[in-house]
């Protein structure tokens, strides 16, 4: 997030695109509910269901899957046609506006109207409230990115807050929510292919000398494989080995069957995790970690703010936690790893990336830190971009549009979205063993329109199949009008409804993260 | 009866509460009152998402798959030997490009950050990766 929660409820202005905030991020999504009820902010929704936040919302939008990009460029071209653009902001700290304005010239909200199905004079209509706002913010999250145009879709968002100078000042800005608890943590740690620790270039030669006391002089610095990649490889026999820490691919990645196909094919399949999940069970060697309730550590949230993890329970049977398996593993491989306690790795990050300088876990004890954060005497970063943006001037992007990858057919007429419910989390692997949450949602199931429902000749709550190109599953059908008609809905929390086994392998071009947003399929009732 | 300070291991909001530990037991979680995400609220994964961890389905040994295809209890001297020993040879044999690393965007920073030095540093992989695009 470019801004912090706290400041949501200052905004007068909240867009809120791909993101069933209440659903996946409940505590955020009660701040925005606040800033309504309490402050009259104005909130616009636009998802394909109808979710919670819709209730509350000025204007609610039902988009079709896939169509996101048309619809920012929709309401960036009435932000240009209507003269609400912000000249001055563009004027000191952006680029590229009149290569911009071109290219947006052709999404008037009538062509967009075509595309989406949101009718002109509501795009219209929000463009104006989001341009003359006095604090807009932007909130977002993978009904956004999971899209072969993700990177697309995030740069139109990006545009619309550059246009507006909507960002870089208090309860402006655009905000990713991040989905899992340590995900931004996670990226932070370099846990990613293409850089290191810190976001720091795999190019850089005093990264690189700074990294090598450390590390040694001759680790590995080269762009390596996406999880996409390395699931595909595998599968063909590029990828011979496989180190899994606490992720479940089965359940999670799109085309489970593909997965499955490529852990039955490497020689080695290490997993880490604290239950014998659906990936587990192709592995030759499981190593018992423990959980976040059993270790100590830290966590990064979606604000940049990082917090301590403490342990209160120590861990089960002769589980251990993993900072010390990997600590143990990298010196039965010979190399030294002196840690005893979290807090020396925390040492080691703090003198490698800069944005994590000063968070010492000394300074964590009461309370958390948001980086950047480079020198123990500095107090943590609020909002970023005040007055300059990471590469200098915000850059426009031209606006284009794709259509999503796979459209529905004769042979598969309703296009599948997924997502999540409040009561379970991810793969399920803990939440469905925590009974008082499996309780409430103890079943797979797909929501579908009421109208489409009666014509498929399907009861509430009755059993259908699912079927796409890559596979069929079971669920219980939930007739609701809370979704579009034509556009179905399933989670993938449940082992025994496993939504991936129908999504697809369509990625995006530039991070190729997949299109598990869109799919097609068809219904069949069970008898 | 001990109460623990600790981050919510759900979502990215990263809300903090106390679990109350008795007799080695989780008896009840209360939120914090002045963290400026949660600020005394917590949701329902935040009130009742502890249960599963000391649910019968955890792993308590590490497990090695012998000839006949099935788990078989190990040390964990017995563990890491496997793996270093199979690592290291795959490594020989094909470069460590030919292991891939899936980190987790559920384990801690100090756990990531290790996980990325055992793959560029130690086993000479530049495949590292986790579900954030999942």
């Amino acid at each position: 997030m470019t801004n912090s929660i706290e400041e949501l409820a200052q905004a007068d202005v909240i867009f809120v695109i791909g993101s069933n905030t209440t659903e996946q991020h409940p505590l955020i999504g009660m701040r925005i509910v606040e800033a309504v009820r309490k402050n009259g902010a104005k909130l616009i929704v636009a998802d394909p269901r109808k979710i919670r936040l819709s209730d509350f919302a000025t204007i609610d939008v039902r988009l079709t899957p896939g169509t996101n990009l048309a619809f920012i460029n929709g309401i960036l071209n009435t932000i240009v046609t209507e003269g609400l653009a912000n000249e001055e902001f563009i004027a000191s700290r952006t680029e590229g506006y009149e290569e911009f304005k071109a290219s947006v010239l052709k999404f008037t909200p009538e062509k967009v109207e075509e595309l989406t199905g949101v009718p002109a004079a509501t795009i219209r209509e929000i463009a104006r409230i989001y341009a003359k706002a006095t604090n807009a913010s932007i909130v977002y999250a993978m009904g956004i990115t999971q899209h072969v145009t993700g990177t697309a879709n995030v740069k139109a968002l990006a545009n619309l807050a550059l246009i507006t100078g909507q960002i870089g000042k208090e309860a402006s800005g655009v905000n990713p929510l991040r989905g899992q608890n340590n995900v931004q943590g996670a990226c932070d740690m370099g846990a990613l292919p293409d850089v290191l620790p810190g976001y720091q270039k795999l190019s850089e030669e005093d990264v690189l000398n700074k990294f090598a006391q450390k590390w040694g002089q001759n680790f590995a610095h080269g762009k390596g494989l996406t999880v996409s990649k390395m699931m595909e490889e595998a599968a063909h026999g590029g990828i011979k080995a496989l180190y899994v820490m606490g992720e479940n691919p089965v359940l999670s990645d799109p085309d489970s069957s593909h997965v499955e196909e490529g852990l039955q094919n490497v020689e080695l399949l290490v997993v880490q995790d604290i239950f014998m999940t659906e990936t587990a069970k192709f592995a030759h060697v499981i190593l018992p970690g423990a959980s976040f309730i059993e270790k100590d550590g830290t966590f990064t949230n979606t604000e940049r703010r990082v917090q301590r993890v403490r342990k209160a329970l120590d861990p089960i049977g002769e589980a251990k936690p993993d900072w010390l398996i990997l600590t143990e593993l990298i010196k039965a491989f010979g190399y030294e790893a002196s840690y005893t306690h979290p807090k020396d790795i925390m040492d080691e990050i703090n003198q490698l990336v800069p944005s994590y300088g000063g968070i010492t876990y000394e300074r964590l004890e009461n309370q958390g830190l948001q980086w950047p954060c480079p020198s123990v005497d500095h107090p943590g970063t609020k909002y970023l971009h005040k007055d300059k943006f990471s590469r200098g001037l915000g850059k426009f992007t031209p606006a284009v549009y794709r259509p999503a990858e796979e459209q529905v057919s004769e042979e598969y007429p309703f296009l599948l979205t997924t997502g999540r419910v409040q009561h379970h989390y991810h793969t399920g692997t803990m939440t469905r063993r925590s009974w008082a949450l499996d309780r409430e949602y103890p079943d797979g199931f797909i929501e579908i329109n009421s109208e489409d429902g009666k014509a498929l000749g399907i009861w509430n709550h009755s059993r259908v199949k699912v079927i796409s190109a890559r596979g069929e599953i079971e669920a219980r059908a939930v007739l609701t009008d809370r979704i579009k008609q034509g556009v179905v809905f399933m989670t993938f929390h449940f082992g025994d409804s496993p939504v991936n086994k129908l999504t697809n392998r369509n990625l995006d071009p530039d991070v190729e993260i997949p299109e598990l947003k869109v799919c097609a399929v068809r219904i069949e009732g069970v008898r | 009866m001990k109460k623990v300070l600790t981050t919510c291991g759900y979502c990215g909001c990263g809300c903090n509460f106390y679990l109350n530990i008795n007799k080695g037991e989780i008896v009840g979680v209360t939120p914090k009152f002045d963290h400026p995400v949660s600020k005394g609220k917590l949701c329902i994964k935040g009130w009742q998402g502890f249960g599963f961890v000391r649910h019968r389905d955890r792993l308590k040994k590490p497990l090695i798959r012998n000839a006949a295809g099935e788990f078989e209890e190990a040390s964990w001297e017995e563990a890491y030997k496997y793996v270093v020993n199979k690592l290291s040879n795959i490594k020989e044999k094909h470069g460590g490009n030919s292991i891939g690393f899936l980190s987790s965007a559920r384990c801690t920073n100090e756990e990531n950050y290790l996980l990325v030095k055992l793959a560029r540093a130690v086993l000479d992989s530049n495949n590292i990766d986790h579900c954030a695009r999942l």
